[in-house]
């Protein structure tokens, strides 16, 4: 069922994105077709504008620890562009596969005018050069059209599903939803996992 | 549905916190209290939502020393208690710690301390192991997910056949972590909370409960321990994976032992060390260990904040000498292992392989190189900042700039909450002084008598609606009393904002919904004497003028009240006051003469500096619509349009 054993998935992006959330739902998805997942997170920072990550390490064999190795990332989600970045310097490699949201969220520094905000262009391609695949969505984009900026995470999910690394399946998707939102909202939440998917051309 | 309706034998993901708090269900804990703080809080919140299924009293108590209290006296009743609270509460909480320690418990009675090993979330690395020793009763700790909520389960049985308070410690990597638990049963609600007092004076359990006399039960203590002692060495918590005679004995704690595990298998050294997986670490089970300890080569003991197994081993391997031999045992006493900050897989595995002479396996220098050359151009840092909309941002502005126009070099001395935060620039560097809960009053309880010294500056202090209630309030007490000559300000944004809105005595709802009585921070203010004032930070020019007011005309103790609830409360999340918008055609960008106070020195998220128009300019998707900036722009460019107009 697993490409590798453990499969080590980072989620990252900036306090408040709903990183947790995200984790969260990805690893009870995992977890419920009997996968062990373990979940590291970042919380302190996580309203105040720092930058948050989310590791999970997925693995038939049990719990794992809680930090993924330097260089162990098989995965990286990033919710912010520029975040994908920061986490390939510790735990990237050249295998490493990188789907990340285009929208910018601008640090302090770069509001204030202190630091300088790179160029998407650029930021697609020191990416690219840092992995063997990359895929960049406007999620946020995507999902403002579909009524809310909360849907970019499930939109985010529909799309690391639609790259065929992790077993992440529609129906379990769909089910999960269901259940914890009933039967309206998980009808909105599919829509979303569908672009999603269509974004990254699954 | 509540973490009491999971059914027992189905697989959940449950954060370590959740786990904790299944495993006290399991127990049957009847009563469960703490004082908010990262990262122990989700253990509480998870137990307060649960306490309707499952029939059990939850509470967020004033401070931890009250939280240990409450939960002693279920436990004197007989009932099954938990306490909870962040590494440094032990310290608030230790007098009470060392009477309960020394009179006993009836009922069983856990506390679960969850450290911060790093300060992830924290001003402090403070370590809460040493307490259980200290004050002499058992301390556990559990080491994965599964086993978190096991061994919390263990320790009410623990403490039971002990008659003794039991420490479960966690940390942050465990609490605030997620991994795969199969639940129990839960037992049914008991109802037969009695307090028996009228039995012989020394009954432990009839009898009245006291520390007193106190060489008698100094003495039964030392029993206690010697049981627990003689319990853990046949602990199945305790396990060891290796060869018979390793090269390399690894002993790891906590969440050090997933790292170790981790290590080993990363050098493939699982065929020459040994890892030996310590739950039962206070007090030590002297015969498993120098077993091991015997028939290994060498010792490395992974663990986290201060070295607390690696003496507590070194103390037994000294003892044990004769039997065992001179063993090395390295760790953080001899800087094989960091003394500061949290450990992980890596440094786990560099203190293994410099054990065994091997070598980590690395990621292609090259790739390094680049991957941090484009991290270090393309990912500007991200500092901490107070939430768009927050009420900090503007209560500081006013106190900032209402010192700086005094020009007597006044000085705010800090406090624990997320106001911690403006020590740094995005509080305008207005923080001087920053310790524990309540210490900022104190403090300036002590600068306001030093005028008679030559001391002539301004004193000031900040605490939040929940602090206050915690510790400053003595602190207070004490300042009116002695005629301290102090401004306090009282950050009211109602609710704990830091640590995820739990309630304080200031509110009018518990942790478990109820209604009840809230405490009028302003009128315990005024019956203390003090001068109060209240004030809306968002009104910027009113808060400054009475700062000024209070700082210039009045002697003693002041209280301002600063008013207006937290960016991310229920009553404000999602909600603006106002739809902002900046004049372009009034902005006068670089030129302006206020050096760009909008966007370089207040600095909220919402309010963008565009570089390439020259001009400041609102981003809708993160402004919280509060329009306290449009009162910093001088040339009246940041303009507040009522919401409801715009939607009309
Ligand atoms: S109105 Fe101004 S100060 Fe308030 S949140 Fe928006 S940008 Fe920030
Ligand atoms: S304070 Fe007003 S005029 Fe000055 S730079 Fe800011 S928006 Fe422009």
């Amino acid at each position: 069922m697993l490409s590798k054993d453990p499969y080590n998935l980072i989620i990252t992006g900036v306090g408040g994105q709903g990183n947790v959330l995200a984790s969260r739902m990805l690893g009870n998805l995992m977890s419920a077709q009997g996968l062990s997942v373990t979940i590291g997170e970042t919380f302190g920072a996580s309203q105040r504008g720092g930058s948050v990550m989310s590791h999970l390490r997925i693995s038939s064999e049990g719990a794992w620890s809680p930090q993924i190795p330097a260089g162990g990332a098989d995965m990286v989600v990033a919710l912010e562009p520029i975040e994908a970045l920061r986490v390939l310097a510790r735990y990237g490699n050249p295998k490493v596969k990188v789907l990340a949201n285009s929208r910018s969220i601008y640090p302090v520094g770069v509001i204030s005018g202190e630091l300088a905000y790179p160029s998407l262009d650029d930021v697609k391609k020191w990416v690219a050069e840092l992995s063997d695949r990359s895929w960049f969505i406007d999620a946020t984009e995507a999902a403002m059209n579909l009524g809310s900026a909360i849907f970019g995470n499930v939109i985010m999910v529909g799309a690391l599903a639609a790259t065929k690394e992790l077993p992440i399946h529609r129906e379990a998707f769909g089910q999960a939803m269901e259940a914890a939102m009933g039967p309206e909202k998980a009808k909105k939440n599919l829509k979303a996992f569908d672009i999603g998917v269509e974004m990254v051309g699954g | 549905m509540s973490i009491a309706k999971h059914p027992a034998g189905e697989r959940r993901l449950y954060m370590g916190n959740e786990a904790i708090a299944r495993g006290a269900l399991e127990a049957g804990v009847s009563v469960a209290a703490g004082y908010p703080g990262t990262p122990s809080s989700e253990i509480i919140e998870t137990l307060a939502k649960a306490a309707k299924d499952a029939d059990i009293y939850v509470e967020w108590s004033t401070n931890e020393k009250v939280a240990m209290e409450v939960a002693a006296a279920a436990s004197f009743a007989g009932l099954r208690s938990l306490c909870i609270m962040k590494q440094n509460g032990v310290n608030v909480a230790s007098d009470f710690l060392l009477h309960l320690a020394g009179s006993g418990t009836r009922g069983g009675m856990v506390l679960v301390p969850c450290d911060d090993p790093g300060a992830l979330s924290s001003v402090n690395e403070g370590e809460s192991r040493h307490f259980a020793k200290m004050v002499e009763v058992p301390l556990l700790e559990p080491a994965d997910f599964q086993e978190a909520k096991d061994l919390t389960k263990w320790a009410f049985t623990l403490s039971e056949e002990l008659r003794s308070l039991v420490f479960v410690r966690s940390v942050t990597r465990l609490s605030h972590a997620s991994g795969t638990v199969v639940p129990g049963e839960i037992p049914a609600p008991r109802r037969d909370a009695k307090f028996t007092y009228n039995g012989f004076i020394l009954d432990p359990m009839e009898g009245p409960v006291m520390s007193a006399p106190v060489t008698f039960k100094h003495g039964q203590q030392q029993e206690k321990l010697k049981r627990a002692e003689e319990i853990f060495e046949d602990s199945p918590f305790n396990t060891y994976a290796g060869p018979d005679n390793p090269e390399l004995l690894v002993i790891a704690t906590s969440a050090c032992w997933l790292y170790a595990r981790e290590a080993l298998r990363m050098l493939n050294a699982e065929g020459k060390a040994g890892l030996l997986k310590l739950a039962t670490t206070w007090p030590l089970p002297r015969k498993l260990v120098k077993k091991h300890l015997a028939a290994a080569g060498k010792v490395l003991v992974l663990e986290e904040v201060l070295p607390f197994t690696e003496e507590n081993v070194k103390v037994l391997a000294q003892e044990a000498a004769d039997e065992i031999g001179h063993k090395p045992i390295l760790g953080k006493r001899d800087g094989h292992v960091p003394m500061t900050g949290e450990l992980n897989p890596d440094l786990a595995a560099d203190a293994v392989a410099k054990a065994l002479g091997a070598q980590v396996p690395e990621v292609d220098p090259d790739y390094k190189t680049k991957a941090g050359q484009y991290a270090f151009f393309g990912a500007p840092n991200r500092d901490l900042t107070f939430c768009p909309g927050c009420p900090h941002r503007a209560s500081f502005w006013s106190i900032h700039n209402t010192l700086a126009a005094d020009g007597r070099e006044g000085f705010v001395c800090g406090d624990i909450g997320c106001y911690s935060m403006a020590v740094l620039p995005s509080g305008f560097s207005t923080l001087k002084t920053l310790h524990s809960m309540g210490s900022g009053t104190g403090l300036a309880s002590g600068f306001g008598k030093l005028g008679p010294f030559g001391l002539n500056q301004p004193v000031m202090s900040v605490c939040g609606d929940s602090t206050f209630f915690h510790a400053a309030l003595p602190a207070l007490v004490n300042a009116v009393h002695h005629q301290s000559d102090i401004t306090m300000a009282v950050l009211d944004n109602s609710g704990t904002g830091m640590t995820g809105f739990q309630s304080h005595p200031g509110l009018p709802t518990d942790a478990l919904g109820n209604e009840v009585p809230a405490i009028d921070i302003e009128a315990v203010c005024r019956s203390l004497g003090a001068e109060v004032r209240v004030t809306d930070p968002f009104d910027l020019e009113k808060t400054q003028q009475t700062l000024h007011e209070l700082l210039e005309t009045k002697k003693g103790v002041k209280v301002l009240i600063l008013r207006q609830a937290c960016a991310l409360s229920p009553q404000r999340k999602g909600k603006k006051d106002f739809d902002m918008e900046v004049d372009a055609a009034l902005c006068r960008g670089e030129d302006c003469g206020c050096n760009r106070l909008c966007t370089r020195i207040f600095r909220c998220p919402g309010l963008v500096w565009d570089a390439t128009a020259g001009r400041a300019r609102i981003d809708e998707v993160i402004c919280a619509g509060c329009g306290v900036c449009a009162s910093i722009c001088p040339a009246g460019a940041i303009i507040k349009k009522p919401v409801s107009a715009q939607a009309a």
